[in-house]
């Protein structure tokens, strides 16, 4: 297929990762995880999560240790807040001054 | 055998779209367009044709509906005028922006305020610039011709088409219609096929957010951005000029009734004195036309039928010989001049046609004009020895302007 024309005479996307760009360069603000406090890191175990259900853009990965792919991450500070074990810190971006 | 019948233009609309087998009709109901979508009504109730009529609680959804139809592969038809075409507006937008072969009488009215429930073209001239092809019919026989000619070009296409004809002066005046059959509308006219189709085996978001610039998808294909969309609509719509034409010439040899695709003339082989204009005031000029040659002027017609896409090339041939173009238009695009003349002057600045030009406004919200007055004020222009090639402002006709 020739990658070089859009075949489409509207615009549409399909379902995948990065479709509406690299939405991390929105951030001014991220998140920093004390693994020290953060609940699956503490007990070793798949527990809590919550950061994971509540991200609106699917970008925290429910492992251990939990990790946030900061490529998409918008910095919106949903999972700070959701965060029972106050884990989970905003810290502004440089040039966000 | 294909039968005459004396009806409306409503009614002749309304039979063009059965014909066309429109699949999912959904309108609200404005004067002067109601009767259009009671026939429809009635012809579904009846099971005369087999469609789902969708009502809905205004224009704004009715267009709505038939963009959600024709998305999923539906052949759709609306009708609307003046203020629910207005309402529809930012559905117009989308309709073409997601090339959406849609077909929608605009039985033209004026706008209000004032209210006014009579016929000037000031609606649609108001939604020009969407995206949407505008056809303008002059006798009821061409309007169910239209309809029929509207899906094929939109469907060839991909783009909507607004069918225009003027409210009460043919909405609602009884002529003779011939109906073209079944059998060669079906083969003239073959099913939609959408050029994207909404499938939950293989998902995709249909008009996304876009973005300044081109990005790469999932896939690693270049994506057009917002203005590239834009360009293939524009370059579909001026692409448009062909198909209009060739529709037309196809359904001339098919059905034998020529309605003259992207313009029409009328006694213009010797005319040195154009009149030209929109819908029914381009037919009522033919009598003014004849009016001015018993009086020794060599008058002609060339109507407009496609005003978007704009003929240009079409009528500077048309216009090559003509010494003097008049412009007769029932609207105004305000604080300037009428949109005809607007576009006329644009179109043929720098052409081989020199002809002046003088614009006229008249019958807005209605009002009566005759054959004999348009002649009158034609000769007096003519006559006038300030003709010369400067812009000069619109004459109003009939109108108390002082």
């Amino acid at each position: 297929m020739d990658k070089t024309k859009d075949p489409n005479i509207s615009a549409m996307c399909t379902l995948a990762v990065g479709e509406a760009g690299r939405t991390g360069d929105w951030r001014s603000f991220r998140p920093v995880i004390d693994h020290g406090k953060c609940i699956p890191s503490q007990k070793g175990r798949s527990a809590c999560f919550l950061c994971w259900l509540y991200c609106p853009e699917g970008v925290v990965r429910a492992e251990i240790p939990i990790t946030i792919d900061m490529e998409y991450c918008k910095g919106c500070g949903i999972c700070a807040e959701e965060c029972p074990a106050k884990a989970i810190t905003m810290v502004k971006e440089e040039g966000h001054e | 055998m294909s039968r005459v019948e004396i009806m409306t233009g409503n009614q002749a609309a309304a039979l063009g779209a059965r014909l066309a087998r429109v699949q999912v009709v959904a309108a609200y109901p404005i004067t002067p367009q109601t009767s259009l979508t009671e026939t429809l009504a009635q012809l579904i109730e009846s099971g005369e044709m087999q469609a789902e009529y969708i009502r809905v609680d205004g224009e704004h959804s009715a267009l709505t509906v038939c963009i959600a139809a024709s998305t999923i592969g539906a052949r759709a038809f609306t009708a609307t005028s003046a203020n629910g075409l207005l309402y529809m507006h930012e559905q117009i937008h989308w309709a073409a922006g997601s090339r959406l072969p849609i077909v929608m009488c605009c039985v033209n009215r004026g706008v209000g305020a004032p209210w006014t429930i009579f016929n000037d073209q000031q609606d649609s001239i108001s939604q020009r610039d969407t995206g949407w092809i505008q056809l303008y019919c002059r006798d009821n026989q061409e309007i169910i011709d239209t309809v029929i000619q509207a899906f094929r070009i939109a469907e060839t296409i991909y783009c909507p088409v607004m069918v225009c004809y003027d409210g009460f002066v043919l909405s609602h005046t009884l002529m003779p219609v011939e109906i073209p059959e079944e059998e060669k509308v079906d083969a003239f006219l073959p099913p939609y096929r959408p050029h994207t189709i909404l499938d939950d085996t293989n998902p995709r978001t249909i008009n996304p957010v876009m973005f300044a610039d081109l990005r790469a998808n999932a896939e690693g294909i270049l994506c057009d951005g917002y203005m590239e969309i834009r360009y293939k609509l524009e370059y579909a719509l001026k692409g448009a000029l062909k198909t209009i034409q060739d529709v037309s010439d196809e359904y001339a040899l098919v059905f034998g009734r020529d309605h003259g695709g992207l313009i029409w003339e009328y006694k213009t082989s010797d005319a040195e004195v154009i009149l030209t204009g929109m819908g029914s005031i381009a037919t009522e000029a033919t009598i003014a036309a004849d009016i001015l040659r018993e009086k020794g002027i060599p008058a002609g017609v060339v109507g407009i039928r496609a005003y978007r896409p704009f003929p240009t090339e079409a009528l500077i041939r048309a216009l090559k010989r003509a010494r003097s173009i008049h412009c007769l238009e029932k609207a105004v695009s305000y604080g300037f001049a009428g949109p005809v003349y607007t576009d006329l002057r644009a179109a043929l600045y720098g052409s081989e046609c020199d002809a002046q030009m003088q614009d006229y406004i008249t019958s807005l919200g209605g009002r009566d004009i005759q054959p004999s007055t348009i002649a009158e004020v034609v000769l007096n222009r003519i006559k006038s020895d300030a003709f010369d090639g400067r812009f000069r402002e619109p004459i109003w006709i009939n109108c108390r302007t002082e």
